[in-house]
């Protein structure tokens, strides 16, 4: 245990957290000489003051240079890419020959629109890329839907064209893990449905799914309206909605009848974590799933044990540890690793498809994966951040920097978790990535300055999400392009009943398109992003791969660094229950079983005091054919299936208590079967 | 799926339960053919004696199946003197007893040169013993050499020894001596429901030593609510009262309170018990919640003492319970369906991670199922401080006899957890002992009358669960590990005895065969068969969950308390010389490595500067963890935070002191703070 040597590296005194014997744990931070190396990668990320103010994020000088922004740091949208040129709409063609072979949009001869409100496109020379096969082809897109895949289409005249270039063309990006209203403690995140969905279309991210996250006590029907009213009004990519149980009766039975029959609905989250306020006890998940599973819906579980949290974050406050810090060991990934693992089991008893949102730890990752093995139907779903960061920074000297990185579960403070999490993705053991986007500004974070309990949990990653996933498990090999599909899009449409309506270029698919340049490389930064937040937990770290043009209902949004997004153009798309792809074995397996047919027992039976607790109810308990007062019926059952007939002495009563050595009736018929 | 191919054949029809994909699990069953038929033709002739109902008249019935191999004068221990009281060594005489031995070349006793009616006498009152030619095993080690006792302890060790006259020998001939078994884990005189079980201590302690087993380490269960010091005493009283062979005690903890903590005080620092039981099964009842399991773990890895855990996940089983009842299974095989195995590691997942949290060593009892086993040996690969108890039954058998057609037959293999229907369980378990993932093998002897058991005849949630095991613990691992090339006879010292002795922290004393250590000790026959069968076992239970199944190894002679209580299968024990062992605090074998570990755990803040910069406005009515310290801001906090006192890092911490409360303007809630009010925060732009 290399623990014991406190290791003092300069200023850069990392607190010795509790001493486990497992290396792969948090020692492994050692080994980078005390997180210096994260440290060090992270110099130029002062926050800036200036960015506090939203809306004036072009006024502020910026401090620290990244290589390409300074080009077009006059661009009305921060958003940069290396590649970033002059691409405008309705640049003429041919302008851009000279250069390095882009995606580049000009308009058929005869067409005057330019605002990019065209209902008809043709992607031209792209190479499609689906989850299961690439191949290149033509894309065409009228009314927001794709009318033709293939090559040498005839469309009609006057089709806006987008050379691709022989790009990818990929559907667009599915979130599964927004929170872009979670309010905390009557707190918005600064990202709200408009801010948020811009982001993930600057992103590559064209449909969100949005946790609803009423308060306990309120009406999950009340709140469901209450997001689709302003998701309506605001956003500007397509949404669907989870609905999250805060606390399960009987009402909340019929709002979640309802929510799946009429209101388009079929994931809800339940909580493992949060004691006393959202945390459902095991009985109640039981029920909670078995009735989820009735209705058809995805049950998705945020898996930590809330009882031993609020015991260690006991511990950890009364140690005096009261920064941000306090909130990774408050919840140590072995607390995840065992609700991952209890709601499985739950899943396995109930027959129940499992659902786990924001996989942050290895070893709840691997719990997940040999469940699979085993053949449990359940899906994990790392996030951005998880996949691209670790909970090193928790340890920072910063406070604010330390406390933008709180979410829950906690980022794991071992370096090489996220490129475990990468690997399982690519092997197909984690399915999803969501980016569980909820962001807080500094000053809503520094409602916990005193006590890490308080800190409003959440992180950016909305915009960042295709990015990582291709840096990190594209890029480096793990992963290809198809699996890139899947893991970002197709397996959510699969999941939440959307395939292949999203997730999916083919005939009659929505068009939500995104032309990928695996090429390009960004440093992402606070300064440049969509994202409100004034700090973007990804500060400095270059990623490869990006979007080129985004495609949503059929419009371009997004296009070489220009965001044309449209507030309130989002639609519900409501999912229906049962999706095949977790329900499908579920069904199989919904078998039921029988008891053994036996005689019965008609051997001594001990006379028993009743015992008021222990007893499950039963109503048959207390009959026992030796009881004082013959019974005036006999057991139905036994009635016309007794060996031993009627006896002479059936009438004399038995003392209670006494073992009877030879039964009146002689042996009994039933224990001398055997 | 299978399963649902061969439905209609005629009576043999098998309840398909719950489809899973993995085979593994109950499906296999059927790989059997028949449908059980293999398993209901190996047991042809265990129809239960209802003679045998009555204890007390056993006696009487004539035996129906023939017993290979035992020792003939095994039916002479059974006579019905021996049987009731339990106590008859003068009934024999030592000629008779003499010269049965010559007749196969066993282990024989001879007196040491002085006659034979000194020796008569000395027989009861002398401890003076010697064991020639016999080869030790240790759980390290196994040697040649003899061994002198004494006032039931063992004072010499070695060739040529030097001894009195006048010392009974016994002629090991070579045979292994090992030290005697500690079941860890039994229930003797277990009160239920106004009733007891039916060995009491005097019995089920009778059956141990006719095991091999020179100790037993018996569950205090006292009802919720009530005292735990009362129940103590209580059943210290049973067992003194009874007992043939020396014990200590495990307390269940059944329920959490101050008071509980006070008497867990008492009972480690006065009352010699060091392991404590709780139980995350039996819903409203014995069950803990997981925040009280924190806290119990908390207390005793401060006391020093070992925390065991009945690891079932109650409140799925409870619902489970509920929904087999309704579908109408109401026989046995509804305990087993209601208690699915993941349930157990589920539960024994859990205990682990909270155990680890709270640094405290665990001891999970009656581990019955492959992955249980699985989840604890992939913990103790990654360090943890955690003990496996599997228990004779979990390694003898296996769980698909819930199914037979034979309700008395199918209730006697109830237990908690129940044995796993997977017929590969008991091998892979085997293997994992044989490993040393698994520590220790309890029996958890707990056997209720058929009578009893019918109680739940109409209801299995109310069948009181036990099996029996107590007696047939060695001899069932010998035949099962050491016979099949799993283990070899160190490790089978290990797992019988000696770790459940490190782990009581009663090691070198009971445990191991070495100078001064107590005189309990077993010579081990390794060529005996014998066959298991009610009949003939010395339980007063009517039914033996292990009937009909041949092993190899028996012990041949068995010395507790320096004293030869078992030999040529003459059993002669006294009721009431057991003494009890008190186990002190902090037992090495488990609490060296947490000590380590408490050193190391030490955390401390990152010492930052204060945060001064803008707070958004919060209402704390909804959805706040509650915190002490939720609403004192430090501008309020006449003390600075301690850890940051010496330390400053910026330097010139200008603006550190915390603005004056008046300087804080009211902010309107929900509105961004664009400039603080005391200018720029120190701590946001250290870096």
């Amino acid at each position: 245990m290399s623990d014991c040597r406190r290791q003092w590296n300069r200023e850069d005194e990392l607190p010795v957290y509790l001493a486990g014997p497992i290396a792969t744990g948090p020692n492994q931070r050692k080994s980078f000489g005390m997180f210096s190396s994260v440290e060090g990668a992270f110099e130029s990320k002062t926050i800036d003051f200036d960015n506090y103010a939203v809306g004036r994020k072009g006024s502020r000088t910026p401090r620290s240079g990244s290589r390409e922004r300074l080009l077009d740091a006059g661009g009305a949208v921060g958003k940069t890419s290396s590649q970033a040129r002059q691409g405008s709409l309705s640049d003429p063609p041919g302008e851009q020959d000279d250069a390095r072979a882009g995606v580049e949009v000009r308009l058929s001869p005869g067409v005057d629109s330019a605002d990019g409100q065209s209902e008809k496109l043709l992607i031209r020379g792209g190479r499609v890329v689906n989850d299961d096969q690439s191949l290149y082809a033509d894309v065409y897109i009228e009314d927001g839907l794709i009318k033709q895949v293939g090559e040498n289409l005839v469309v009609p005249g006057g089709v806006k064209v987008i050379e691709a270039n022989g790009r990818m063309v990929i559907p667009g990006g599915i979130d599964v893990n927004t929170c872009l209203m979670k309010s905390y403690l009557g707190n918005r995140p600064v990202d709200d449905f408009f801010q948020g969905t811009k982001a993930a279309l600057a992103g590559g991210t064209t449909m969100i799914i949005d946790h609803v996250t009423p308060q306990p006590g309120d009406s999950l029907l009340m709140a469901f309206e209450h997001w689709q009213e302003a998701a309506d009004k605001k956003a500007c990519c397509d949404y669907s909605l989870h609905v999250d149980i805060p606390q399960w009766d009987e009402t909340v039975k019929y709002e979640l009848e309802l929510l799946v029959q009429e209101k388009g609905i079929n994931s809800f989250q339940v909580y493992m974590a949060y004691k006393d306020v959202y945390q459902m006890s095991d009985s109640q998940l039981y029920e909670a799933f078995t009735f989820l599973k009735q209705l058809g819906a995805v049950v998705l579980v945020h898996a930590e044990n809330g009882d031993l949290i609020a015991q260690e974050q006991r511990k950890i406050l009364g140690m005096g540890i009261t920064g941000p810090e306090g909130h990774p060991l408050s919840r140590p990934e072995e607390l995840e690793a065992e609700a991952v693992f209890r709601a499985i089991t739950l899943g396995n008893r109930v027959n129940c498809p499992v659902y786990i949102t924001k996989v942050m730890s290895k070893s709840a990752a691997d719990t997940i994966t040999q469940a699979r093995r085993k053949g449990s139907v359940v899906f994990g779903e790392p996030i951005t951040a998880s996949l691209a960061t670790d909970g090193s920074h928790y340890w920072s000297k910063n406070w604010a920097k330390a406390a933008a990185y709180v979410t829950s579960p906690p980022l794991s403070p071992d370096p090489t978790t996220p490129d475990h999490l990468n690997t399982l993705l690519a092997c197909g053991d984690l399915q999803v990535v969501g980016s569980a986007h909820c962001a807080y500004s500094l000053s809503q974070k520094a409602i916990g300055k005193d006590d890490f309990t308080l800190i409003p949990e959440g992180t950016n990653g909305v915009e960042e999400r295709m990015g990582f996933v291709w840096d990190k498990a594209v890029a480096m090999g793990k992963m290809d392009e198809n699996q890139f599909v899947a893991v970002t899009s197709t397996n959510a449409a699969k999941i939440f009943n959307l395939y292949p309506r999203k997730g999916r270029i083919a005939v009659g698919s929505d068009a939500d398109v995104v032309i990928w340049d695996p090429d390009s490389t960004k440093t992402i930064s606070a300064k440049n992003q969509q994202s409100a937040s004034e700090y973007n937990i990804f500060e400095g770290l270059e990623c490869r791969g990006g979007s080129a043009l985004v495609l949503s209902q059929g419009r371009v949004v997004y296009e070489e660094g220009k965001l044309q997004a449209q507030q309130g153009a989002g639609r519900f798309i409501p999912c229906k229950p049962f999706p095949d792809y977790a329900y499908q074995r579920v069904k199989f397996r919904n078998q039921v079983k029988q008891g053994v047919t036996r005689g019965m027992y008609d051997g001594p039976v001990h006379d028993v005091a009743p015992m008021a607790k222990y007893i499950t109810p039963s109503p048959s308990a207390r009959t026992s054919p030796t009881f004082n007062q013959p019974p005036p019926i006999r057991n139905l059952h036994q009635s016309n299936f007794s060996l031993s007939g009627a006896q002479i002495d059936d009438y004399i009563p038995r003392r209670s208590g006494h073992r009877i050595v030879a039964p009146p009736g002689g042996r009994s018929n039933i224990t001398s079967l055997g | 799926m299978a399963e649902r191919v061969n439905r209609d054949r005629a009576q043999d029809d098998l309840p398909v339960y719950l489809a899973r994909p993995g085979t593994a699990d109950q499906v296999p069953r059927q790989k059997y053919g028949g449908l059980f038929c293999s398993v209901e033709g190996a047991f042809e002739s265990k129809t239960i004696d209802f003679d045998a109902l009555s204890v007390g008249q056993r006696g009487s019935r004539t035996p129906r199946t023939a017993r290979r191999g035992t020792g003939a004068g095994q039916e002479q221990a059974r006579s019905p003197a021996s049987d009731s009281q339990a106590s008859s060594p003068g009934a024999e005489s030592p000629v008779a007893r003499g010269r049965r031995g010559t007749d196969s070349p066993q282990a024989e006793m001879r007196p040491g040169g002085g006659d034979e009616v000194l020796q008569t006498l000395e027989d009861e009152k002398s401890d003076r013993l010697l064991i020639k030619g016999g080869r030790i095993v240790n759980d390290d080690q196994s040697f040649h050499a003899d061994i002198y006792m004494e006032d039931g302890v063992i004072k010499q060790i070695g060739d040529n020894l030097i001894v009195p006259g006048g010392v009974k020998t016994i002629e090991a001939q070579g045979k292994m001596v090992i030290p005697g078994g500690i079941d860890i884990h039994t229930h003797f005189q277990m009160p239920y429901r106004g009733t007891t079980t039916v060995d009491d201590f005097a019995q089920g302690s009778k059956a141990a030593l006719a095991g091999g087993t020179t100790m037993i380490v018996d569950h205090v269960i006292p009802e919720p609510g009530s005292s735990l010091m009362e129940a103590y005493d209580q059943w210290r009283q049973w067992a003194d009262e009874k007992a043939c062979c020396d014990y200590s005690f495990h307390v269940d903890i059944t329920h959490w309170n101050d008071s509980v903590k006070q008497e867990l005080d008492h009972l480690i620092k006065e009352k010699g018990v060091n392991s404590f039981q709780v139980y995350m099964a039996y819903k409203d009842y014995y069950q803990m919640s997981n925040s009280e399991l924190y806290e119990i773990f908390t207390f005793l890895a401060e006391r020093g003492g070992i925390a065991q855990v009945h690891a079932e996940n109650g409140e799925i089983i409870a619902e489970e319970q509920a929904r087999m009842l309704q579908m109408g299974i109401t026989g046995p095989e509804g305990h087993v369906l209601s208690r699915p195995e993941e349930l157990e590691a589920e539960a024994v997942f859990r205990a682990i991670t909270i155990a680890s949290q709270t640094n405290c060593p665990l001891y999970v009892t009656r581990v019955m199922s492959k992955s249980a086993a699985d989840i604890i040996s992939q913990a103790r690969k990654k360090g943890n401080v955690v003990f496996g108890e599997p228990i004779t039954a979990s390694l003898g058998t296996d769980g698909t006899h819930y199914w037979s057609k034979n309700w008395a037959k199918a209730a006697s293999f109830v237990t908690s957890p129940p044995l796993s229907p997977d017929p590969t369980t008991p091998d892979y378990l085997n293997t994992m002992l044989s490993s040393g993932d698994l520590s220790v093998t309890g029996s958890a002897h707990c056997t209720f009358s058929v009578a009893q058991k019918a109680i739940g005849k109409d209801d299995f949630t109310q069948i009181p669960e036990g099996v029996n095991g107590v007696e047939e613990r060695m001899a069932l691992i010998w035949d099962k590990a050491v016979t099949t090339g799993k283990m070899d006879e160190n490790m089978f010292v290990a797992v019988t005895s000696t770790n459940a002795a490190k782990i009581l922290n009663l090691y070198p004393r009971k445990g191991r065969i070495a100078v001064s250590s107590d005189a309990d000790l077993v010579i081990w026959d390794t060529d005996a068969i014998c066959t298991i069968t009610a009949k003939t076992h010395n339980s007063a239970a009517e039914y033996n969950v292990f009937e009909g199944m041949e092993l190899r190894g028996a012990p041949q002679v068995v010395i507790c308390q320096g004293k030869i209580v078992l030999e040529d299968g003459n059993l002669h024990v006294t009721s009431g010389v057991g003494r009890f062992i008190p186990c002190s605090p902090f037992p090495d074998f488990a609490y060296k490595r947490v000590k380590a570990r408490k050193q190391l755990a030490v955390l401390r803040a990152v010492p930052r500067g204060m945060y001064d910069g803008p707070v958004s406005e919060f209402s704390m009515s909804r959805g706040g963890t509650p915190s002490a310290s939720a609403r004192t801001s430090p501008t309020k906090q006449p003390v600075r935070n301690l850890h940051q006192s010496g330390f400053s890092l910026t330097g010139n911490p200008a603006p550190c002191g915390p603005p004056t409360p008046d300087d804080v303007p009211i902010r309107p809630a929900g509105r961004r703070i664009v400039v603080p009010p005391g200018g720029r925060s120190n701590i946001t732009s250290l870096s």
